[in-house]
């Protein structure tokens, strides 16, 4: 008989006994963990490959806060390539005495130069390729903003000063991309129109995109010419690097959302352990009967292997196939994340996944198993291999190397992965530690008490290693859901409730100079109280102590696009509330030298000190001052805020638009529209609505975090099965000599499910003080709020601990009750 | 149905045309074969025979640890396999107490544990204090805090013993309780166990294959291939 055929034979009596099932579906909840997160990922950044032309709408994206000169687009066009141009800003937009913020975008006549848009005649009809962009004098809107405006194909919008007509549903821009915090709706409309709404003034934030399209030649030619006249706050996106952002964000999502699918394998390693060990146990009675009838080791080797292989095999396969069911899911919540389709997934997210299956295998479960080729052939007269000892920490010495390379690897950085390498392991640790000195606690406290829960506590205590095992398995799982579920449940609660009641909900943008007197007197007509009116002038760092400042200097990221983009500037002759001087004192008001007063985060990101020079370019001039004092802001205060306040004298030449924020009542919700109605060129934001987006998007990121989250407590659950098959001989001994002594089925059932409720226990337990513990951390690190847990935490932990532990349990007593009590007897025969 | 012959009142065990057939690949194998047996109050029974002849089986269907295929058991004239799984289990913690020749304790628990575990099990609430005297009774009592693995053959065993007559049973069951024990060590266990019989008037049921422990009991039953040998000397 072949080595092959043997091992088959061993593999199918080995699944017929049921040897084999929590290894396999270990394997293939690892497997497809991994997987449904490659998968889904794969899609997106095949996705975002295929279709970077038709995400910039062009070959070549040229992107400005300023208009760009008109010279580029003869440059571009004299070597043979054509140009579009775009202008897009948030504004409001009025209808039928309803005013919606949109954002704005005005195209040229042969925008875009890739992909296609597509429209509908109405909502909710079918939408169709079209060319061309809305014809001078008309618009089209998307679905977001026709239901908020309640307008159809035909109304008439007041956009500033213009009136246009709506002539189309805009149902696909392919340059979109990102709907996440897109602040407004979009209205799309003729460039030619743009003049006549008196819209673009100074200070109006404005992004100016020149797209081009051609030959590569000309467009390599045009690159190369261009990286000597980019200004700042201009930059070039082309196929390579197209959508950072999204790319950027893709990468972050896709390593999280790694590292938590290999929670999942982290916690399969043991069940995987576990059954191996088992099923070595099972095995060294056959084993010795292999060798007395003249097997070698490297036969049992060959065999084992074999077995192993096409045990791993079919593993994977399965563990892949679930995976790819799994990313559905993930598409679903994540997916609107790119508004392009999305394709197929490649083979290589099964090929890791599955490559990932194997070597779990290889480090976890072979090596105890590949122990039986030792079992001398003496064993089937003396039953004396010690294969009950458990297997040494060295001897998972390459499964623990390969789940530390595979963290480092999902973490995608070395400091990062070796943060979580390191974070898992004292984790671990710490439930490991805490396990035990419970179990300890609970033994001496429970002396006195009935025998079943001694009996349960006492099996606890004796088999501690796996004990410790299960509750740490279990309490990772639950903790990872309990954070999710209930924890940011909370932390976001604890967060929108941070902020008065009355603070402001509004804010207004692009206020002119000469509006200023007449609002504050709207708002008294209106019974509202007198708003702060701030003046706003854009204006960019130039130089810092004399030296001119490029984001090059920096390496923090958050530094170089400070440095890089426009800051919104201020002057005061008072201290706005809110904010406290930390470092420096605010200026005499009365008499008050030039000066900047900078707020305190900003300036430790940028290095900036009282006494330092700054120097900012504001349309085109520039002003220098010293650094007059370092601010503390209250950011929730959802007041407005600024980052560089100018002293008195030194900005108010410059061209302002001033801002303000108030808190609109309930009640008085139609003054918003009253005061657009009046003050057309005014942009209304409403809080809420972004608030509520920002809700929307962390929902959705934590559902999808949280579905993945779903594996590892599968894997917990195993880990459960897995020790209760380790233990199973013996529970069904033991509770054959107790129902021999005289104990009722009652009795030995109620034994059996205590100590897994005792595990359970201990595991809600620790997963929501640990839950709340990350919550506590994050809500000070991260939202700066005091986070009191709820007793909720708890009460879900130990409830799905307890759950968990008597799902678990119930199977394990149950085949316990069963055993007869002649079992005792047969053994000692 | 439950209608109890006579001499059933009168005697500790009555056993009548006990059979025991299990199936084995496609042929019915019967292991005893219409067995018939009493055993008086106080008495002491030997059951021997040779490996396989069926004295393990025999045990376990006296105490009602396995159901058989025809015949009834009849333990203080009760009718054994009358009762269900449960009550049988009460019956057991009642009346019955085991020795085995693998000891079978608990290794969660410690020797007064053990010892403490047949009673607490009949809710009784004075537990700790009869192990304690018992395991001083068998000479433990240095031991009473010790695991099962941290004690030695003889030493588990004596914790069986105390663990089986710490109900104070009417019947003990004793299968092959010296098997695993050296010589010496095995003779001073059976002198024990006979000693504790004698003290407390139980009746002695003992699986043995050791003649001269046999000997010892004030009546034999061999079994051969599953049936009773009628030659089997009875002394009186």
């Amino acid at each position: 008989m072949t080595t092959l055929n043997l091992a088959w034979r061993l593999l199918t009596r080995d699944l017929r006994s049921g040897e084999l099932g929590v290894l396999i579906v270990a394997l293939v909840v690892a497997v497809g963990s991994v997987s449904s997160v490659g998968f889904f990922a794969d899609r997106v950044r095949q996705s975002l490959q295929r279709e970077s032309g038709q995400m910039l709408g062009a070959d070549l994206l040229l992107i400005s806060d300023h208009p760009w000169k008109p010279e580029l687009s003869a440059l571009a066009q004299a070597n043979g390539l054509v140009t579009a141009t775009t202008v897009t800003f948030p504004s409001m937009v009025q209808a039928r005495g309803a005013a919606q913020l949109a954002e704005l975008k005005a195209v040229s006549a042969n925008y875009p130069l890739r992909g296609t848009l597509r429209t509908a005649p109405a909502l909710n009809t079918p939408d169709t390729p079209r060319a061309g962009v809305p014809a001078p004098g008309t618009v089209w809107l998307d679905e977001r903003m026709m239901s908020a405006l309640g307008v159809a194909s035909g109304d008439t919008l007041t956009v500033g000063d213009a009136s246009l007509k709506v002539a189309a549903v805009l149902t696909l821009e392919p340059d979109r991309g990102v709907s996440l915090f897109s602040l407004a709706p979009r209205l799309m409309m003729n460039q030619q129109d743009l003049p006549a709404t008196h819209l673009i003034q100074d200070g109006s934030r404005v992004t100016y995109r020149l797209l081009v399209a051609g030959a590569e030649p000309a467009l390599a030619t045009l690159r190369t010419a261009l990286r000597s006249k980019l200004e700042r706050g201009q930059r070039i996106e082309d196929i390579r690097n197209a959508r950072p952002e999204i790319r950027n964000a893709l990468d972050r999502a896709e390593h999280y959302l790694g590292l938590v699918s290999l929670l999942a394998v982290l916690i399969a390693a043991s069940a995987i352990a576990l059954s191996a060990r088992r099923f070595s146990q099972r095995h060294v009675a056959s084993c010795a009967v292999l060798r007395c009838l003249g097997s070698s080791q490297a036969m049992l080797t060959r065999i084992f292997g074999l077995e192993f292989l096409m045990v791993g095999l079919a593993s994977a396969v399965a563990g892949c196939l679930l995976g790819y069911a799994a990313q559905f899911a993930l598409a679903s919540w994540l997916g609107s994340l790119v508004a392009t389709s999305l394709p197929q997934p490649s083979l290589l997210p099964a090929v890791q996944g599955a490559a990932a299956g194997m070597l779990l295998l290889l480090g976890f479960a072979l090596p105890p198993v590949l122990r039986l080729r030792k079992v001398p052939a003496l064993n089937v007269i003396r039953r004396e291999w010690p294969l009950a000892e458990p297997a040494s920490l060295a001897g998972y010495a390459f499964g623990l190397a390969f789940l530390a390379s595979l963290l480092i690897w999902q973490a995608g950085d070395l400091r990062l992965g070796l943060i979580v390498t390191a974070g898992f392991t004292a984790a671990i640790a710490l439930c490991a530690g805490l396990s035990n000195v419970a179990i300890a606690v609970m033994a001496r406290s429970f002396r006195g008490s009935t025998v079943m829960w001694r009996y349960a506590i006492a099996n606890l205590r004796r088999r501690r290693a796996s004990s410790v095992m299960q509750v740490c398995a279990l309490a990772l799982g639950l903790m990872a859901l309990l954070l999710l579920g209930i924890t940011r449940g909370e932390l976001t609660a604890s967060w929108l409730n941070a902020a008065p009641a009355d603070a402001p909900n509004r804010f207004v943008i692009n206020i002119q100079p000469t509006q200023r007197e007449p609002i504050e007197a709207l708002f008294k007509d209106q019974g509202l109280p007198a708003p702060g009116i701030f003046p706003m002038i854009r204006g960019r760092l130039v130089e810092l102590n004399g030296h001119p400042v490029s984001h090059a200097d920096f390496r923090d990221e958050r530094a170089k696009r400070l440095v890089d983009r426009e800051f919104n500037l201020s002057w005061a002759r008072d201290l706005p509330g809110g904010n406290q001087v930390v470092a420096g004192a605010w200026w005499n008001p009365s008499s008050a030298a030039p000066a900047w007063s900078v707020e305190e985060g900003i300036a430790k990101t940028l290095d900036i000190h009282v006494g330092d020079s700054l120097t900012y370019e504001i349309a085109g001039e520039r002003v220098t001052a010293p650094v007059g004092n370092l601010r503390k802001l209250d950011w929730d205060s959802m007041r407005v805020n600024f980052f560089v306040i100018a002293a008195p004298g030194l900005l108010e030449r410059q061209p302002a638009s001033y801002i303000t924020s108030f808190h609109l009542p309930e009640a008085k919700v139609a003054f918003a529209n009253l005061l657009i109605n009046r003050f057309p060129n005014l942009t209304l934001i409403d809080v809420s609505v972004i608030l509520r987006q920002v809700r929307d998007v962390m929902e959705q990121m934590a559902r999808a975090i949280q579905f993945v989250f779903l594996f590892s407590l599968a894997a917990g659950l195993l880990v459960l099965y897995a020790a209760i098959g380790a233990s199973q001989d013996e529970r069904r001994f033991e509770a054959a000599v107790m129902r021999t002594m005289g104990a009722s089925r009652r009795q030995v059932f109620a034994a059996g499910l205590s100590e897994f409720c005792l595990i359970g226990l201990l595991a809600g337990l620790f997963a929501a003080t640990g839950a709340a513990a990350v919550g506590v951390v994050l809500s000070d690190l991260v939202f700066h709020i005091t986070y009191v847990p709820g007793w909720e935490t708890w009460a879900w932990g130990i409830a799905g601990g307890l759950l968990c532990g008597m799902a678990g349990g119930w199977a394990g007593a149950l085949v316990v009750v069963r055993s007869a009590p002649i079992l005792v007897l047969r053994e000692s025969a | 149905m439950n209608e109890k012959p006579e001499q059933a009142a009168t005697a500790a065990i009555r056993v009548e045309n006990l059979s025991k057939q299990v199936t084995s690949g496609d042929k019915p194998l019967t292991i005893l074969h219409e067995i018939g047996f009493a055993v008086m109050p106080g008495e002491a029974v030997a059951i021997v025979g040779v490996s396989g002849s069926g004295k393990s089986t025999l045990l376990g269907l006296l105490a009602g640890l396995d159901l058989p295929s025809t015949g009834k058991v009849w333990l203080d004239g009760i009718d054994l396999f009358a009762l269900d799984e449960d009550a049988r289990a009460a019956l057991r913690a009642r009346m019955l107490g085991f020795v085995f020749q693998s000891f079978h304790l608990l290794p969660s628990f410690n020797a007064l544990e053990n010892v403490m575990l047949p009673l607490e099990l009949g809710g009784d609430r004075n537990a700790r204090e009869r192990a304690l005297t018992m395991l001083d009774r068998v000479g433990l009592a240095s031991r009473v805090g010790h695991y099962p693995k941290h004690l030695s053959g003889g030493e588990q065993q004596r914790v069986a013993l105390a663990r089986a007559f710490v109900t104070s049973p009417r019947l003990l069951m004793a299968d092959e309780p010296t098997g695993n024990l050296d010589t010496a060590t095995g003779a001073a266990v059976i002198d024990l166990m006979f000693e504790l019989n004698r003290e407390r008037g139980t009746t002695l049921v003992l699986v043995t294959h050791d003649e001269a422990i046999a000997r010892r009991c004030d009546k034999r039953l061999r079994l051969v291939a599953g049936r009773l040998d009628s030659s089997s000397p009875m002394p009186a």
